[in-house]
């Protein structure tokens, strides 16, 4: 049962005092698959990212991550698990070049000894990032010129390339278009097509309905703290018109009655 | 919409031509152009006899083309001041200042002699001692060991400072400012400590400093660029949320940033009271600003995230070439304070509007 799913949570539960921000989400997502989350503001969206990548601590409920319950106790922990995500506000250092951003932190270096002061591998990152960025059909002009000049879809295809460097086992994309324009959005979502290509799943968080049905096999619809429906719109026969009925309240899918 | 990747929008190149010009590169032609413009002054201002700066053309003189003598002054008058610019640099890239380096300097020279003192002066016993008998003739490693040791000291309780309880560097270190030139003060309640060994002396004399200064900076350069210490020092300046994100240990680091910076304050202290062979509570008076200057003209941003040991060398060279310039060109003393103030608001404006166009464009 667990192999099948790379992530479960169950009950998961986040009380900001007396505010629900998130009630009960049973939530899982099978190996290679790419999940959308959708959901008005404040429907507890990105509570439920926070929760999931260790940025805040849950009130109650369990995380089930690859096959195992995990208790992250800070991002880093879920990055080293292998969660990726990639924030809404980019979390790149602008005066660094992409090679050195692709490997902030976790820097491949020689002459280990040297604790503090190893020797970093210039070489083999360059080496590495060039592997990445191919995959990810980006263009920039040069790897080695510091990311403050670059466009927002560039930058945002750099942060979106660690993932595809690091093979992490679940990417987790906050509004990754929501600050772009058409043409870096069509970037941005080829990305996430090779990722469904090499089969790592992903949960996008997205407010674009037609970048979801583009993009996604299922959508997963959040309303008041409370998941109001899961609805499989690769295979069933859903409409944006539904996934807005579900979000603004007008219709609730069965079982889940009680989100109402 | 699935057809993007064929059209081939990708594509990703390592073209070096379309690297960024170096602001190193700006630096060091404003450094060309300023010891030109020095030159000229000394052919036309009629006082000046047709006196050469740093170049002189008319070989019978001493039969080289450089004035090597005011090269050597230059480089001397800037080299202690610039080792501690060089540590000074890496807190201003990691998004800090360090306004306790002058301070720090009088305090270190004045721990640091005391215990560097000889026990016979001209066959008397030391009329400066400060402590007892088993103080003097030491080894010179003793001095430099202590003098080191405080410095870390003073650094590490700055950055745990502004590592933990988050209070701006700025204020931090400007109470250590104080906080070190009491210690100074304190030391010997105001008296000077002088008459060190023959080895400590040594460390400082003639041309040392300079040899310090270069070794120094060659060995922070290569730090900075090829060491993940480096690397995280630029990641933090630039966006310490990113860095925190990555997992690097923004706390322990910036510790480490300070902690670094004093030692070279403090190893520039040792060879300052070697140099003089005597250590004064007021020493190292306004050595932070210059200290700070240098880094600036030299193109590290005080925002954090850029700047380099090459810019703070060429830095230091420039204010010292401005310095001597205008003791060359016979400019009294407090015109030059106005116009090196200038200057570096001139430097810091300049850096600013370009890298605003660079965004822009």
């Amino acid at each position: 049962m667990s192999e099948q799913y790379i992530l479960e949570t169950r009950d998961l539960t986040k009380h900001y005092g007396g505010v629900h921000a998130l009630e009960g989400a049973n939530f899982k997502l099978r190996k290679g698959e790419h999940i959308a989350i959708m959901g008005d503001n404040g429907a507890g969206k990105s509570t439920f990212v926070r929760q999931i990548t260790g940025v805040e601590q849950r009130t109650r409920g369990d995380v089930i991550f690859d096959g195992k319950p995990v208790h992250f106790s800070g991002p880093l922990d879920a990055r080293e698990a292998g969660i990726e995500t990639v924030f809404q506000t980019l979390a790149l250092a602008d005066d660094l070049d992409v090679p050195d951003n692709l490997f902030l932190g976790r820097e491949i270096t020689k002459w280990n000894f040297l604790g503090p002061f190893r020797l970093l591998d210039y070489k083999a990152m360059r080496q590495a990032t060039m592997e990445g960025l191919e995959k990810t059909a980006v263009k920039i002009p040069n790897i080695r010129n510091s990311i403050r000049n670059m466009s927002g879809g560039q930058r945002q295809c750099v942060a979106i390339a660690r993932t595809a460097t690091f093979h992490s086992k679940l990417t987790i994309m906050d509004e990754p278009t929501a600050a772009l324009g058409v043409q870096e959005t069509a970037q941005v979502e080829n990305i996430i097509r090779t990722l469904k290509e090499a089969g790592e799943p992903l949960i996008l968080v997205s407010h674009n309905m037609r970048q979801v049905f583009d993009l996604v096999d299922r959508v997963v619809v959040f309303r008041r703290g409370r998941i109001c429906a899961d609805l499989d719109i690769k295979n069933d026969n859903v409409s944006g018109e539904d996934v807005v009925g579900y979000i603004t309240g007008a219709k609730t899918q069965e079982g889940f009655e009680d989100a109402a | 919409m699935a057809d993007q990747t064929s059209h081939g929008i990708g594509g990703l190149t390592f073209d070096k031509s379309k690297r960024a010009w170096p602001n190193e590169a700006n630096v060091f032609i404003a450094l060309i152009l300023i010891i030109l413009a020095f030159e000229a002054l000394g052919q036309i201002l009629p006082y000046m006899n047709g006196q050469s700066m740093l170049f002189d053309f008319n070989t019978s003189r001493d039969g080289t083309i450089l004035n090597i003598a005011r090269i050597k002054i230059v480089i001397l008058q800037v080299s202690i001041i610039g080792i501690i610019s060089l540590g000074v640099t890496q807190v201003i890239i990691s998004g800090g200042i360090d306004l306790s380096s002058g301070p720090l300097v009088g305090a270190a020279a004045m721990i640091v002699m005391s215990f560097a003192q000889t026990e016979l002066v001209n066959g008397q016993l030391n009329p400066k001692a400060v402590f007892g008998a088993w103080s003097f003739d030491l080894p010179v490693i003793v001095p430099i060991l202590v003098g080191l040791a405080f410095g870390a000291l003073i650094g590490s309780i700055n950055g745990a400072f502004i590592a933990f309880t988050r209070i701006p560097p700025f204020i931090a270190t400007l109470g250590m400012f104080l906080i070190c030139r009491g210690i100074s003060q304190w030391w010997t309640k105001g008296q000077p400590v002088s008459f060190p060994t023959e080895e400590f002396a040594a460390i400082g004399s003639g041309m040392m400093p300079v040899v310090w200064f270069a070794l120094l900076a060659v060995l922070l350069g290569l730090v900075m660029k090829f060491t993940v210490y480096g690397k995280h020092t630029y990641a933090i300046g630039s966006n310490e949320d990113a860095a925190r994100m990555s997992g690097i240990n923004v706390k322990r680091h910036k510790v480490m940033v300070y902690m670094i910076a004093s030692m070279f304050a403090a190893f520039a202290a040792i060879i300052l009271s070697s140099k003089n062979l005597t250590a004064q509570a007021g020493m190292g008076q306004f050595y932070e600003l210059y200290a700070i200057a240098m880094a600036v003209i030299g193109g590290v941003s005080l925002t954090g995230g850029r700047g380099s040991m090459i810019g703070t060398v060429l830095g230091a060279m420039v204010f010292g070439v401005i310095q001597s310039g205008f003791t060359f060109i016979k400019l009294d003393a407090f015109y030059q304070l106005m116009a090196m103030g200038s200057i570096i608001i001139g430097a810091v404006v300049l850096d600013q509007y370009r890298q605003q166009r660079a965004t822009a464009g």
